[in-house]
């Protein structure tokens, strides 16, 4: 029987078991499918990470190697090259691996820490022929950058979540010709300064309120249409342009893999994809907690890795303290602008002095401020210059406005200069 | 010499090899791509239909019903994924009630057994998600749903098991009658044999033509398919028509075999094999399906598909002499799938009576099995990793594929070629992330067991490369 059972060696996975650990748990076991630790860190060859945690910038490898290192001076048993397939109620973890065997461990606590997969051609039902050559940004990453093979050597790129804008400027370093990167929306989905440092850098021309309308290629990829869309996101006619190609990467969002969450019976929201949550973490199963990109997805690692120690203490605290009652239950509700929240449930009872709030607004919006309103009555307001829906949102709720709330809490947009 | 040779190693072409590798033969299979099943018989329904829709008296309605016996049997012997599911054609107006009367009693006198006009409330309450303007239904127990690709695959397999000649990237470009049979000219040298089969579906009548002066003429008809997540897959029990209409029994919804939730086809004409999708195709296959079953959330496609079928001017199945020791099989459009046993049965016999020999083999073997480690309950999941470590390495996550499995298909009468190929083997890649995971992983498996470079392996088709070349100049693809 072990204390805690973590899934997924990636950043997630690391930064709870390490704090667990820290926090006096000791049969701690981590569970990796990968032949190595660090996940799908270890693909990000790029700088960046790091800036909020460490203050200094790393490459992914060296990011997750400061939480390798740290997990070394721990007994956090690794099982790696091992998937797990199954996690039930009662919280036993079925497990398979070359050389663990097929083996059933018990644990006292569980995170989940499983990561997300990305959104493929089929699930934008793109049409057209389908040939070799349409791949997911993050396939190529790997190919790239862990193989050592390049995918394609003319481009386009369908979407401007990050990992699209990463590839775009590692192909073009690898050189291959990035043609085009095309967004549907009339806004990127990622981080303002990889629009800077990977497209107009490279003088990669970037097409809001576009989207590919058509493949075409018997074998492999030979053009692709891209159109403009309306507000709707209808393609307009007449506006078709077409590019000679060989591959299109496809960066269109991410999907937090939660098989084995839904498979136990816990709880989802449908908005984040994720599993519902409460203030530490802790998900409608009791002793069963997520964090990382398996409750919703992040654009830093570094928010990644404090949402996971969070996590990891707060297992520990389960499993040393035992069940504590919940005591009064506050949701959080998303009010207009907001796409999702995380935690979505507050016990104001188990917050010791401040409670992390995580969220994503649905447009872009100047001047703003945020709500936190308890039925009429407003209980904090925060000021920002700027909001995206590229960027994570989060702000610090002191437990003393907690208390002043009562059933729910709905955060909410107000945009400053439209008032 | 051959004694038979088959064009084309589809459904028909694998049945009939199949159905021939039970005798004394010297017998080859001739396919122009680098796998089996790689035309209409991998992408299309997936239904093994009762046979209510073709007319009495055609060789559709005759082999239907009669394949669809043959199928379940096959499907069992063979080790093909094979759920008789049942199916339901909905009515949502008087008009329509009276088609399915009309159907109904189509489907009495083609002897199709166990079918039952229902009223739509009885067909609710076995398929609680049908649209409440459903208002009447016809019930087909024996309709069925498989795993088309494995069935033409485990037929293709048994056949080579059983001594057949199957000749991959082996495309036809001339046939030449002569004193004793046929001269069978392809890309990959001349080959003589008795008799010529053509089972080159959408393309047997350009098959035909090289053999004889054209007599019928295939009009490329193409269905536009989407594939849901598995978390769609219990959204329907059984498989939902509409009334047929005059393009073909329209759009479907149904369970399949794998799991997933299948949506599709519409029709539309094309000039050939085009598998392309459309937008408006499949902006119709949604709106369409909708009315069956408004409560699909097409949010959880994870792909979409198309199929050319070989429909002809005939509107029945044409299996007949083309030319003298030339038997068509042609214009197997559906039923195709389920008839495709019956219909090499009857080309057996078609050449029996042409004087072809048939002398029962004692060895022959028609038994297969492969290791579905997915399905197996953890105690014998233990033992099989216990007893060979290759089944605890997952490459594919979505569908729990292990290296064991795809190794075992490498070992298997008819290795894959392509990415695709494993796929179509062991289901890696099918899933809801479609490959992106394991696609990598699977190249590299492909390239160390073959011993060829990862450059040149290819997606599906010979000419779907999928790498550019090495990073850092390393040597490109050729």
């Amino acid at each position: 029987m072990y204390d805690l059972i973590v899934i997924g060696g990636g950043p997630a996975g690391l930064a709870a078991a390490c704090a667990a650990w820290e926090k006096g748990l000791n049969r701690i076991l981590i569970v990796e499918r990968d032949k190595e630790l660090g996940g799908i860190l270890n693909q990000c060859i790029h700088n960046g990470f790091g800036l909020h945690y460490f203050k200094e910038e790393l490459t992914g490898p060296e990011y997750a190697g400061r939480f390798i290192q740290m997990l070394k001076d721990t007994g956090v048993e690794v099982r790696l090259d091992t998937m797990v397939l199954t996690v039930t109620p009662d919280r036993q973890v079925h497990m398979v691996g070359r050389d663990t065997g097929y083996r059933i461990e018990e644990a006292r606590a569980i995170i989940l820490a499983m990561g997300c997969r990305e959104r493929t051609r089929g699930a934008i039902a793109i049409p057209g022929q389908r040939p070799a050559g349409v791949l997911t940004a993050g396939a190529a990453q790997r190919y790239v950058n862990m193989e050592g093979w390049l995918p394609g050597r003319r481009v386009v790129i369908l979407g401007s979540g990050d990992i699209g804008l990463i590839m775009a400027r590692r192909m073009t370093l690898e050189g291959a010709q990035v043609l085009a990167c095309v967004e549907v929306m009339p806004y990127s989905g990622g981080l303002n300064r990889n629009i800077v440092q990977c497209l107009h850098d490279y003088d990669i021309p970037l097409y809001l309120s576009h989207t590919v309308t058509d493949i075409r290629g018997r074998d492999r990829v030979e053009q692709v249409v891209v159109s403009q869309v309306d507000e709707r996101r209808q393609p307009i006619p007449g506006t078709e342009m077409v590019f000679d190609c060989d591959t299109l990467l496809l960066s269109v969002g991410l999907i937090p893999e939660n098989e084995l969450t839904r498979q136990a019976g816990i709880a989802m929201d449908p908005r984040t994809n994720g599993a519902v949550v409460y203030e530490n973490m802790e998900t409608s199963l009791p002793g069963v907690f997520a964090c990382g990109n398996v409750a919703h997805v992040h654009d830093l690692v570094d928010f990644v890795t404090a949402e996971s120690q969070r996590a990891g203490r707060a297992a520990a605290d389960y499993v040393l303290g035992g069940a504590v009652p919940d005591g009064p239950v506050l949701e959080v509700k998303n009010g207009d602008g907001v796409t999702y929240t995380v935690p979505q449930h507050i016990r104001p009872g188990r917050v010791a002095k401040n409670c992390d709030l995580f969220f994503r607004v649905n447009r872009i919006c100047g001047d703003s401020q945020i709500l936190v309103q308890s039925g009429d009555t407003l209980i904090a307001r925060f000021p920002r210059e700027h909001l995206a829906p590229g960027e994570m949102e989060h702000i610090v709720l002191p437990r003393v406005l907690l208390d002043r709330a009562s059933d729910s809490i709905t955060v909410s947009i107000q945009e400053v200069a439209s008032k | 010499m051959y004694d038979v040779l088959i064009i084309g190693c589809g459904i028909t072409g694998a049945a009939a090899a199949f159905q021939l590798s039970r005798y004394r033969l010297n017998v080859a299979v001739l396919e122009r791509e680098n796998d089996v099943a790689d035309g209409t018989t991998k992408a299309n329904s997936a239904i093994l239909h009762a046979g209510y829709d073709p007319e009495p008296g055609t060789l559709m309605a005759r082999l239907n019903v009669r394949g669809a016996a043959l199928a379940k049997e096959l499907c069992a012997k063979l080790d093909v994924p094979y759920r008789q599911c049942g199916s339901f054609v909905l009515a949502f107006s008087p008009e329509e009630e009276a088609t399915l009367r009309t159907l109904h009693q189509r489907g009495l006198d083609n002897g199709v057994p166990g079918l039952e006009l229902l009223t739509g409330e009885q067909a609710r309450a076995m398929d609680p998600n049908l649209s409440s303007q459903v208002t009447a239904a016809l019930w087909a127990p024996t309709a069925a749903i498989c795993s088309p690709w494995e069935y033409c695959l485990a037929l293709a397999e048994t056949a080579v098991r059983n001594g057949a000649d199957l000749r991959l990237d082996t495309a036809v470009t001339g046939l030449e009658r002569q004193t004793e049979g046929w001269l069978v000219r392809t890309n990959r040298g001349d080959f003589r044999s008795r008799y010529v089969i053509n089972a080159a579906g959408v393309s047997a009548q350009a098959v035909h033509e090289l053999a004889a002066p054209a007599s019928f003429t295939i009009h490329p008809s193409r269905g536009q398919y989407f594939l849901l997540d598995k978390s769609e897959g219990d959204r329907v029990g059984h498989v939902i028509f509409q009334c047929p209409g005059p393009s073909g029994k329209g759009v479907l919804v149904a369970p399949t075999v794998h799991g997933n939730l299948i949506v599709g086809p519409n029709a539309d004409p094309v000039p050939d094999d085009d598998v392309g999708t459309t937008s408006d195709g499949l902006a119709y296959v949604r709106s369409t399906a909708l009315k069956s079953v408004p409560s699909v959330n097409f949010r959880e496609s994870i792909r979409n598909f198309a199929g050319v079928r070989a429909s002809t001017d005939r509107g029945d199945f044409i299996i007949e002499w083309g030319a003298p020791g030339f038997l068509d099989l042609a214009g197997i459009c559906s039923p195709g799938l389920t008839a495709a046993p019956a219909i090499a049965e009857y080309a057996v016999q078609l050449l029996e009576r042409d004087g072809l020999a048939l002398e029962e083999k004692q060895t022959f073997c028609c038994q297969r099995r492969r290791v579905r480690f997915h399905d197996l309950s953890p105690a014998e999941k233990a033992r099989l990793v216990e007893h060979d470590p290759s089944y605890g390495r997952i490459i594919c996550r979505c569908e729990t594929v292990t290296e064991g499995e795809i190794l075992d298909a490498l070992r298997s009468p008819i290795p894959p070629r392509s990415v695709d190929g494993v796929k179509r083997r062991v289901g890696a890649g099918m899933g809801r992330c479609q490959g992106g995971f394991c696609g990598p992983r699977v190249v590299e498996i492909l390239a160390r067991e073959q011993h060829i470079s990862p450059g040149a392996i290819v997606q599906d088709k010979a000419g779907s490369w999928l790498l550019a070349g090495q990073t850092k100049g390393g040597c490109d693809h050729v």
